[in-house]
């Protein structure tokens, strides 16, 4: 199994704005740490650990290229 | 000295003596063995090598054991080698035996473990034994053991190598002397002076946090288990950690932060509110130690350096969290002196010394790596870290998945050696965890003299376990066997036939008579051993004198198990003739 980077959400929309919607209200601790808990239960969710790590590669690669261009 | 349970062994004192090589004109002979260190590692290394018929000097620069607060939670491997070095009853008699644990976060438990949750073990899972208990039962076996001289009052100043041996300088009250030996092992702890003379180091992670160990002597009517609370209500936003100890003696290892001061922390006015916290304001308790420390998780690079082997802290350090340390330190011991005697009896080559560095290595990797991140979750190092920490406690109160990632330490097991160069490959698949590089699990047996635990009947020496009536076999087979102990002599070899049949006295004498005494049977009485070794009949197995798998195989072919063997022994398998093939 590998990571699914294809469109796969079924309400793309929907989903974003409830994500945006989920941290209404918190201050910056609080929803990095409501964050944290929805990425723990996400990874259980998926709990292949290759799948897991190609995700993580993936979301540093790209923050690893922001601050080489910023630098 | 006769064991006794009421010696107070922190008060002993032992009586430094001159020595041979302290007479003047004497010329130094050259011991097989000198062990730097009498803690628990260095005993048990110097009772092994006595066992095996070295003998050994063991030299200590102190004249104590161990006095207050170290280790204190001995896991089932060293029970097991403990009771191979003929001491284990007596600390399981006195130790507090326990199997589970549990994790609180605040006031509510959310996760629990089992360490044992299986019939059939001759040990449990842990005890909690102070260290001077511990060192104090080895010592007195030590004390019967004739090829052990115990040099207290000795210390090692300076370390020289040579052609045929190394050579120690060691300061007594009565001046210096040279002391001379073919293999020199240090046990002198983690602050090791012989790693100092040597130019080496350990290194690794240090880790910014201190903690407060409180040994307080109270009736209290906690279970024998062990409780860790992450964030109680007592001590907030730290952890704490609950162990029970003989003679009512209770462990508190309190996380204290890094900002915390070591000196004020000690103090009597401190500790004693941060005790009555936990157990409340009436409770009738007194201190028996107090200690505040801070932890590393490092290695030395190479544990062999020539004719010196480091073992225990000397050559590894854990965080507490796990009892990964003394633990670790007793499988290092066990580990070297059957290959210090094999290569020193001639039996095997030099290059098996190599394979002492590289199973501990790999095992220290293995136990460094559960401590680590142990260590990251009870002590987070970045913002990032601490909020994941969080949210896994804040999850764990209801989903089971999150109770699976909380860590208050991974507690010690023994490393399986896979890639061990000692290690034959299986042929044939199959299954189960007793696979080459394994320490062979334990089951109940009955032999003819009664009941007794499979691990009883290994070690020491060689030894090819065959699941099957020794009678059961074909004559041609049994007969291969034979032959196949006689070709490896003067390496000894011992035959252990296990098999759901009773073994009589009768049996056993003329098992014993046919065999010249190598071979012995006992019954599977429960069909445990089958079953843990996935065995059927004719699988067998052979096992080093360390009790760790090296082969198995589903049929008996004597030409295999000889190869085994030798390379068991490190000679290269590849390089042997084929001569051994029965």
């Amino acid at each position: 199994m590998t990571l699914n980077t294809a469109p796969n959400l079924a309400r793309p929309d929907d989903f974003y704005e409830a994500l945006i919607n989920m941290h209404r209200g918190l201050d910056d601790e609080a929803s990095q740490t409501v964050n944290a808990k929805l990425i723990l239960l996400l990874c259980n969710h998926i709990g292949g650990h290759e799948v897991l790590l190609e995700a993580m590669r993936l979301a540093r690669a790209s923050s690893a290229e922001a601050l080489a261009e910023a630098a | 000295m006769t064991p006794s349970q009421n010696i107070d062994y922190q008060q002993l004192r032992f009586s430094y003596r001159p020595c041979a090589e302290q007479t003047p004109g004497m010329a130094a002979p050259v011991h097989p063995v000198v062990v730097v260190g009498a803690g628990p590692v260095g005993l048990s290394t110097a009772i092994d090598l006595a066992r095996q018929g070295i003998a050994v000097v063991l030299v200590d620069d102190d004249d104590t054991l161990s006095t207050g607060s170290r280790a204190i939670c001995f896991a089932k491997r060293t029970l097991d080698i403990f009771d191979r070095l003929g001491c284990a009853d007596r600390m399981v008699g006195k130790g507090v035996g326990w199997n589970r644990g549990k994790v609180f976060l605040r006031d509510q438990a959310v996760y629990e473990f089992d360490l044992l949750p299986e019939e059939g073990h001759a040990r449990p899972a842990f005890i909690n034994l102070q260290q001077y208990y511990v060192e104090g039962y080895l010592l007195e076996q030590a004390q019967t053991l004739p090829q052990i001289e115990i040099r207290w009052k000795n210390k090692v100043s300076a370390i020289t190598h040579h052609e045929d041996h190394d050579a120690l300088l060691v300061d007594t009250p009565d001046g210096p002397y040279t002391l001379k030996a073919s293999y020199v092992v240090a046990a002198d702890g983690s602050r090791s002076p012989l790693r100092r003379m040597m130019g080496l180091e350990s290194q690794g992670h240090t880790f910014r946090d201190r903690f407060l160990i409180a040994d307080v002597r109270m009736d209290a009517p906690f279970p024998a288990e062990r409780w860790f609370w992450f964030d109680p209500p007592f001590h907030p936003n730290q952890s704490v950690l609950l162990h029970r100890q003989p003679d009512n003696v209770w462990r508190i290892d309190f996380q204290l932060g890094w900002d915390a001061d070591p000196v004020l922390e000690k103090t009597a006015e401190r500790v004693i509110p941060r005790v009555q916290a936990l157990l409340g304001k009436e409770a009738q308790f007194s201190l028996e130690w107090v200690s505040v420390y801070t932890f590393s998780c490092v290695r030395m690079e190479r544990f062999r350096h020539g004719r010196v082997f480091f073992v225990g802290d000397a050559a590894h350090c854990v965080s507490p969290f796990g009892a990964r340390g003394a633990n670790s330190g007793i499988q290092d011991a066990e580990n070297l002196a059957w290959k210090l005697a094999s290569v020193l009896q001639g039996h095997a080559p030099d290059a098996l010394l190599d394979t002492y560095a590289s199973e501990r290595e790999y095992a220290a990797d293995e136990n460094l790596l559960n401590s680590t991140r142990s260590t990251d979750f009870i002590t987070p190092k970045s913002r990032v870290s601490r909020q994941f920490r969080d949210a896994v406690l804040a999850l764990a109160r209801e989903h089971g998945f999150a109770r699976r990632l909380v860590n208050s330490g991974r507690l010690s097991l023994p490393a399986t050696l896979h890639d061990s160069p000692l290690n034959t490959a299986d042929r044939t698949p199959l299954a189960g965890a007793m696979c080459p590089g394994a320490p062979c699990v334990d089951a109940p047996v009955v032999t003819a003299a009664g009941a007794s635990w499979l691990l009883r009947q290994l070690g020491d020496r060689f030894v090819v376990m065959v699941f099957s009536a020794a009678a059961a076999l074909p004559q041609q087979q049994f007969n291969a066997l034979l032959e196949l102990t006689r070709l490896m002599q003067p390496r000894p070899l011992h035959l252990l036939f296990v098999s759901d049949a009773p073994v009589t006295a009768q049996d056993q004498f003329l098992l014993a008579s046919v065999s010249g005494g190598i071979a012995t049977q006992v019954q599977d009485s429960d069909g445990l051993a089958a079953r843990r070794h996935d065995a059927r009949p004719g699988t067998c197995y052979l096992i080093r004198p360390d009790q760790h798998v090296s082969a198995r195989w589903r049929d008996i072919d004597a030409g295999q198990i000889g190869a085994a063997l030798l390379r068991a022994y490190g000679h290269d398998a590849a390089a042997l003739p084929h001569r051994h093939a029965a």
